[in-house]
């Protein structure tokens, strides 16, 4: 009892001039410490790292030293714009296809699906129970040899329409650019569809209702309401998806053949095969600074401020 | 409306409705909640599918016709504004949606009717409950409607502004002539505002008419005890006098009207308003004013609330029943106290019969406020 009075009172008397007079930004600040750092040893000390070694010059057998060696980059872009260009143009194809299966799946789950609501999300999260390498062999057997979805697109003439557009060649859909971007949209598929079930879900059908009231066939309200309602969550599913399917070289590699390498590839031997750590650096930089630069201008574009 | 009927699983909440609205009138449905009166609303609308029966505007049908096919708009309970539009961009929705010209014109018009002018430019969320409100009502008046549906639109707002949107309301219906149709929960609200009024009960209309002749001659229980107050004291039809009835109480006897008392029955409740109800001191002098033709004496008073306009008390009558009486403040010269023996008449014209097979607390529980 003595120790629980005791408190209480000295609260009332002493304590409480300095708790008003502490600063009431200190304790956010402190709430931060922990995750600053964690970005700081994690992301910023690696990446002075990584930019530092952009513009070193050397080998590995003979050290490094920065020497301001901005050639690194122009050496690296010389030799690897293909695939950098082709890096981007994938991910923008997964984030569109993404987009396309995403949005009808999302909007049944939020809107329509009732009580099985949580049983499907669970089934959108359930691939990552297993590991990203693994779904990604798993595609290799999907669309592998003479396989069903093979089989369909024989007889359906699809695989002349996907032969004519460049996206397979022969009469394989393995080793092919349609199976790599198949396989970046399958693995980011549920990236694209968390962010848009969550905007979707908070859309008040009370609108809906309203605009039916107000003259707006279904079609009309969804282009006039539902859509730039969801927009927050369409811009946070095409970023999930765009920003990760630009760097990733699992699915180029498992599913692909040496014309459809990724930039993370080429990363990915520059820095463990080849062991040119300047020209990877280099790479690694100009790979970050480019989708920053594409995220920004599209976030300015989308218009959605408070994403940001 | 005829014959509508709509069934939720096993519930009917609209049950063999039928009713004529007449056009540019200003109609309430008024009921406790639960009464099937939003779910009315909703079938005008076209956002519920009736079970079975038909709906006609003038002469045309709109039973199993889309929302956006029916000259019909709702002024939601939620308001449901679209968020990520303007005010201007919100009520020139429906305008746009049917390719109208002069949209500008006609959004600005509207606008400044219900006072918004200065607000066009905002979203809804920077608007107060009333401007919503507002934003809400011309959203649908701009579409110039053959009838507009409000569905408890005041309901989200604080008494005054509430009863400063009444006044509004009354006069943009007035201004634009359309006709209105109100559901509402709050009885006065329906009173201040409606040409007619359809009281309903569990997914019936219980009466339907003029404020004043549903007030004065309540012909159910629900509808004398929802409406207002009533005193309802149990009766026995004696004989019929001339144009009255005689009906004999446990002590003494009242008169009614005969056009105010249901035919071929026996067993009546005598309605009578708290406020047509005079006291008079036992025994009775000239002190009190005219004494009306109808008197219950022996009344106790047993609770007495100054209230400034009028005084409020409960009189316990000779058989134990509770009476209120509402006086008003005409001069406090006579104010009758706790315990005071009492005499209350009141006149034959303003008391009215109802069947005593009803309910006599129907309608009474509902307490407007609180709902």
């Amino acid at each position: 009892m003595a120790a629980l009075a005791e408190p209480v009172a000295g609260r009332s008397k002493g304590a409480r001039p300095s708790r008003r007079g502490r600063p009431s930004w200190l304790p956010p600040l402190f709430l931060m410490i922990p995750g600053a750092i964690w970005l700081g040893v994690f992301f910023v000390v690696p990446l002075v790292f990584l930019v530092s070694q952009s513009i070193q010059s050397g080998s590995v057998a003979d050290g490094y030293k920065v020497t301001w060696h901005f050639a690194n980059y122009t050496y690296a872009f010389q030799h690897f714009w293909h695939q950098f260009v082709r890096s981007l143009v994938y991910a923008l194809l997964a984030t569109i296809f993404s987009l396309l299966i995403g949005y009808p799946l999302a909007y049944a789950i939020a809107l329509k699906a009732g009580r099985f609501k949580s049983i499907l999300l669970v089934i959108v999260i359930a691939p990552f129970f297993t590991s990203f390498l693994l779904r990604t062999l798993a595609w290799q057997t999907i669309l592998a040899g003479d396989g069903l979805v093979v089989r369909f697109f024989r007889s359906t003439h699809l695989i002349a329409v996907t032969n004519w557009l460049h996206l397979t060649n022969g009469d394989q859909l393995l080793s092919s650019p349609l199976a790599v971007v198949s396989g970046l949209t399958y693995n980011f598929l549920p990236f694209m569809v968390l962010p848009l079930f969550a905007s979707l879900e908070r859309l008040d059908p009370r609108l809906l209702e309203a605009s039916g009231d107000l003259y707006a066939r279904p079609i009309v309200a969804f282009r006039h309401v539902t859509l730039p309602l969801s927009l927050p969550g369409i811009v946070a599913g095409t970023l999930l998806t765009f920003i990760p399917a630009a760097g990733d070289f699992i699915n180029a590699q498992l599913l692909g053949n040496t014309n459809t390498t990724m930039i993370g590839s080429v990363i990915n031997s520059q820095f463990l095969t080849v062991l040119d750590y300047s020209g990877a650096a280099a790479l690694s930089v100009a790979l970050m600074a480019t989708i920053v630069v594409l995220v920004a201008l599209y976030v300015r574009k989308a218009g959605t401020e408070e994403l940001v | 409306m005829s014959s509508l009927v709509k069934t939720f699983g096993p519930f009917t909440a609209v049950d063999d409705l039928s009713l004529t609205i007449p056009q540019g009138s200003f109609f309430a449905l008024l009921g406790p909640s639960g009464c099937g009166k939003t779910t009315t609303l909703r079938m005008v609308a076209g956002l519920e599918e009736p079970t079975s029966g038909t709906i006609h505007i003038g002469s045309s049908e709109l039973t199993g016709t889309k929302p956006y096919q029916r000259p019909v708009n709702t002024v939601f309970q939620s308001y449901a504004l679209f968020p990520h539009m303007t005010v201007w961009d919100n009520v020139a929705f429906g305008l746009k949606r049917r390719s109208q010209a002069n949209v500008k014109k006609q959004v600005d018009d509207v606008l400044e009717l219900t006072e918004l002018t200065t607000l066009a430019k905002r979203k809804p969320a920077q608007l107060s409950g009333g401007q919503q409100q507002r934003v809400a009502l011309a959203r649908a008046i701009v579409n110039k409607p053959a009838v507009l549906l409000l569905d408890e639109p005041l309901g989200a707002l604080d008494l005054k502004l509430r009863r400063q949107m009444q006044m509004e309301l009354k006069r943009i219906q007035t201004e634009v002539g359309l006709t209105f149709v109100h559901v509402t929960h709050d009885q006065e609200e329906a009173m201040t505002m409606a040409d007619t009024i359809a009281v309903m009960n569990a997914g019936r209309i219980e009466q339907m008419g003029p404020p004043a002749e549903l007030y004065e001659q309540p012909r159910t229980t629900f509808a004398a005890n929802f409406l207002g107050q009533s005193n309802l004291i149990r009766a026995t039809v004696k004989e019929r006098v001339g144009d009255s009835v005689v009906a004999a109480l446990p002590t003494g006897t009242l008169r009614v009207a005969v056009s105010r008392v249901p035919e071929g029955v026996n067993e009546i409740l005598v309605g009578i308003r708290p406020e047509k109800i005079k006291l008079h001191d036992e025994p009775v002098t000239a002190v009190d004013g005219p004494v009306g033709e109808n008197t219950i004496t022996g009344g106790r008073v047993i609770d007495a609330s100054f209230i400034g306009v009028s005084t409020q008390y409960l009189v316990k009558t000779q058989w134990g029943q509770e009476v209120m009486v509402f006086e008003q403040n005409q001069g406090i010269a006579n104010l009758n106290a706790v315990g005071d023996l009492v005499t209350m008449s009141f006149s034959a014209d303003h008391a009215f019969a109802l069947d005593a097979g009803q309910d006599v607390s129907a309608g009474i529980e509902f307490d407007p406020e609180a709902l």
